[in-house]
């Protein structure tokens, strides 16, 4: 081992990497004419192609796979330095909170593909029933609001029961067609249900937590914080919970029978595992989170309509997912940061973002099937996990 | 009795453009397994693709016969799609078909959005709904409140036989016979002599002329086409040929008639919100597929351990 990668293997590599992608974030999300923008995205691809023809990527994977709580601290005060420092803009808070709600409903996506490997088309859907249940329960009761997002959770793994028969006795392209077929229904259900407000959409009543009204900024001396702070934190929250379960979940001894489920049920049947019993888990405990983001991103954008939950969004929910690699969920948080933030910010694309990212997930499913950030097998000897 | 009796000429009209379009999503599936599900878009590109044809032969012609000019704009939609469906084929979904099935799926999904968004952006104002000129003389039948329009019963003729020749295609000719050797084993095939390649363009051209008419036939009927309509032919065929068990073209064009027939049952039986006929016809689908997991005509199937 050379020098440097004996220094960048402690504490270090992990720190430093991360203080370069807060300098780039911050400075990304701060560009606002379409040259630096461009220059920045361009120094970004660059620079990883470096890093990996350098061997710096490994000697950053070995310094994550060592000091794993580290990393994620790292992470977390990435993001908290971001809220700090655009604390008064609107536009990059709520940027960053779409990620994170994002995210998180790709994170019950990859419980179940990634690791129960059940086909799943219509995540968006779950997460807007998380939505739209968030929308009436702040309306429509006297609950506390809080209550809405463990409800939106619940009430999307409620409607996912509706779809666990035809879900289970189905595979490959017949499971494909169940869930494409409700999403589509749930679209226009959505938009011809007078209930729900028709295609027009319902507005959804801000939290409050505590006599906190999470639509007023925060004040802070003279300087009045974006309202969107608050909710970036909840987001946070959540997210950090999420990615928590997740992780959990892979490593214990459920993760290893999902895995076993995914890869051969042939197989992991004659070894006892209860095949049904899996998938349902990680059918409904996906679709839980993607209600619970669902419900908390409604009450960010205060107003969602079908438009927002359609089956283009399931795919860009699955696109994320592939393009992290399925299965590695910190795959999963950088590629759902590149879908959200690039399209956003280059506004000269803006009339031809659809084109320009379907061209470029599919070349990458052609040229590149395993994602950006493959799952790696798991280890059972060397590195501790 | 005469509503009923309209809604189920409606019902068969569309059932043969699903049948159609449910017809290239089990021939694709038969030889290479996979399911391209940007069909529906290529039947959009047919329906365009006949547009354009029209507009060049109408500056170009203006004296054309409507007889000729139907079959002109049929020929050229159904040659550019045929053309487009190799490429595809030969591009992305030969290559891919190793992979794990989703990523085909996905990557074909991804397609029909490019097929989409470069109509919707390149096309003359694409991104509005555009009329489709009626080809055909518009005369009609009347009887009481029953109107049977002489276009309409052209097309669905036309459809049929369109239906039946692919039906001679695959079970009387050579090619036929190499697709069907190919969907059953392509190895054995490909030992045999079959040019696996040949076969497989073959057939992806095959099945997107055929998506074409049903493209034409879709401007025709509903006389305007839109670049978003892709979509939902694309699941609703992507439903019939599930529905009937993919790989059997039989089984698809009794799905697409059961599609539709499911629409119109939504659009009759529920007075209070015929809009809830998609959800109704879906749901339908979803019943369908947790009571016959592989479809109505099963797929013979054993699992080899």
């Amino acid at each position: 081992m050379s020098r440097a990668a004996a220094i960048f293997s402690g504490p270090l590599g992990c720190i430093l990497p991360a203080f370069l992608l807060l300098a780039w974030s911050g400075f990304f999300l701060t560009a606002e004419d379409q040259t630096s923008i461009l220059l920045s995205l361009l120094s970004l691809a660059g620079f990883l192609l470096a890093a990996v023809r350098l061997g710096w990527v490994n000697i950053l994977r070995e310094a994550i796979a060592v000091q794993e709580r580290l990393w994620d601290a790292c992470l977390i005060t990435i993001m908290l330095a971001l809220m700090i420092l655009f604390r008064e803009d609107h536009y990059n808070l709520f940027l960053l909170g779409t990620i994170m709600a994002y995210a998180t409903a790709v994170l019950g996506l990859n419980v179940q593909l990634g690791y129960a490997g059940v086909l799943n088309f219509s995540c968006a859907s779950f997460f807007g029933v998380g939505g739209y249940t968030a929308a009436l329960l702040l309306s429509g009761t006297d609950l506390p609001p809080l209550l809405a997002l463990p409800l939106g959770g619940a009430v999307a793994a409620l409607t996912g029961c509706v779809l666990l028969l035809p879900v289970l006795r189905t595979s490959g392209h017949y499971a494909a067609l169940v869930t494409m077929a409700f999403a589509l229904l749930f679209r226009v259900f959505l938009d011809v249900s007078e209930w729900f407000g028709g295609p027009q959409g319902i507005p959804v009543a801000p939290l409050t937590i505590a006599g906190l009204d999470f639509s007023q900024g925060i004040l802070w001396g003279d300087a009045e914080f974006s309202f969107y702070l608050k909710y970036d934190l909840l987001l946070l929250l959540v997210l950090c919970l999420a990615y928590s379960i997740t992780r959990r979940l892979e490593r214990s001894w459920i993760g290893l029978a999902l895995d076993a489920v995914r890869s051969d049920e042939v197989a992991s049947a004659c070894f006892g595992i209860h095949i049904r019993r899996w998938k349902i888990t990680a059918f409904t405990l996906g679709n839980f989170l993607s209600g619970l983001a669902g419900a908390l991103y409604a009450m960010m954008l205060a107003y969602i309509s079908p438009a927002n939950f359609t089956f283009a969004d399931s795919l860009l929910f699955l696109s994320i997912l592939l393009l992290g690699g399925i299965g590695n969920i910190q795959g999963v948080l950088v590629a759902t940061v590149l879908v959200v933030i690039v399209p956003e910010k280059f506004q000269v694309i803006q009339e031809y973002r659809y084109l320009i990212y379907s061209a470029l997930v599919l070349l990458m499913i052609v040229f590149r099937p395993v994602g950006l950030l493959p799952r790696k097998p798991r280890a059972y000897t060397g590195s501790p996990a | 009795m005469d509503l009923l009796l309209q809604y189920c000429l409606n019902g068969l009209m569309l059932g043969m453009m699903y049948a159609l379009v449910a017809v290239g999503f089990t021939l694709f599936f038969g030889v290479l397994d996979v399911i391209v599900f940007s069909h529906g878009d290529t039947v959009m590109i047919g329906s365009f693709a006949g547009l354009a044809t029209y507009w060049w032969l109408h500056s170009t012609y203006p004296g054309l016969p409507a007889g000729w000019a139907v079959l002109l704009v049929l020929l050229a939609a159904a040659a550019t799609v045929a053309l487009l469906g190799i490429i595809v084929a030969d591009a992305m979904i030969v290559p891919l078909r190793k992979g794990p099935a989703l990523n085909t799926l996905l990557a074909t999904m991804m397609l029909g959005t490019v097929l989409r968004e470069s109509i919707r952006l390149f096309f003359p104002d694409g991104s509005n709904p555009q009329t489709f000129p009626a080809l055909l003389p518009g005369w009609s039948w009347r009887g009481g409140n029953l109107i049977l329009r002489f276009d309409n019963l052209v097309l669905f003729c036309g459809g049929a036989l369109i239906i039946f020749l692919v039906h001679m295609i695959i079970n009387r000719t050579r090619l036929g016979m190499a697709i069907r050797a190919v969907a059953q084993d392509e190895e054995a095939a490909r030992i045999m002599g079959v040019n696996f390649r040949f076969v497989v363009l073959a057939t992806f051209a095959l099945g997107s002329a055929v998506a074409a008419f049903a493209g034409v036939m879709n401007g025709m009927y509903y006389s305007e086409i839109n670049f978003s309509v892709g979509l939902l032919l694309g699941a609703i065929g992507f439903s019939a040929a599930v529905i009937g068990g993919l790989g059997n073209i039989y089984g698809a064009i009794l799905g697409g008639f059961i599609f539709a027939f499911l629409q119109t049952i939504g659009a009759v039986a529920i007075p209070f919100a015929s809009a809830y006929k998609d959800v109704f016809a879906f749901g339908a689908v979803i019943l369908i597929m947790a009571w016959r997991p592989t479809g109505l005509i099963a797929e013979p199937s054993s699992q080899r351990v």
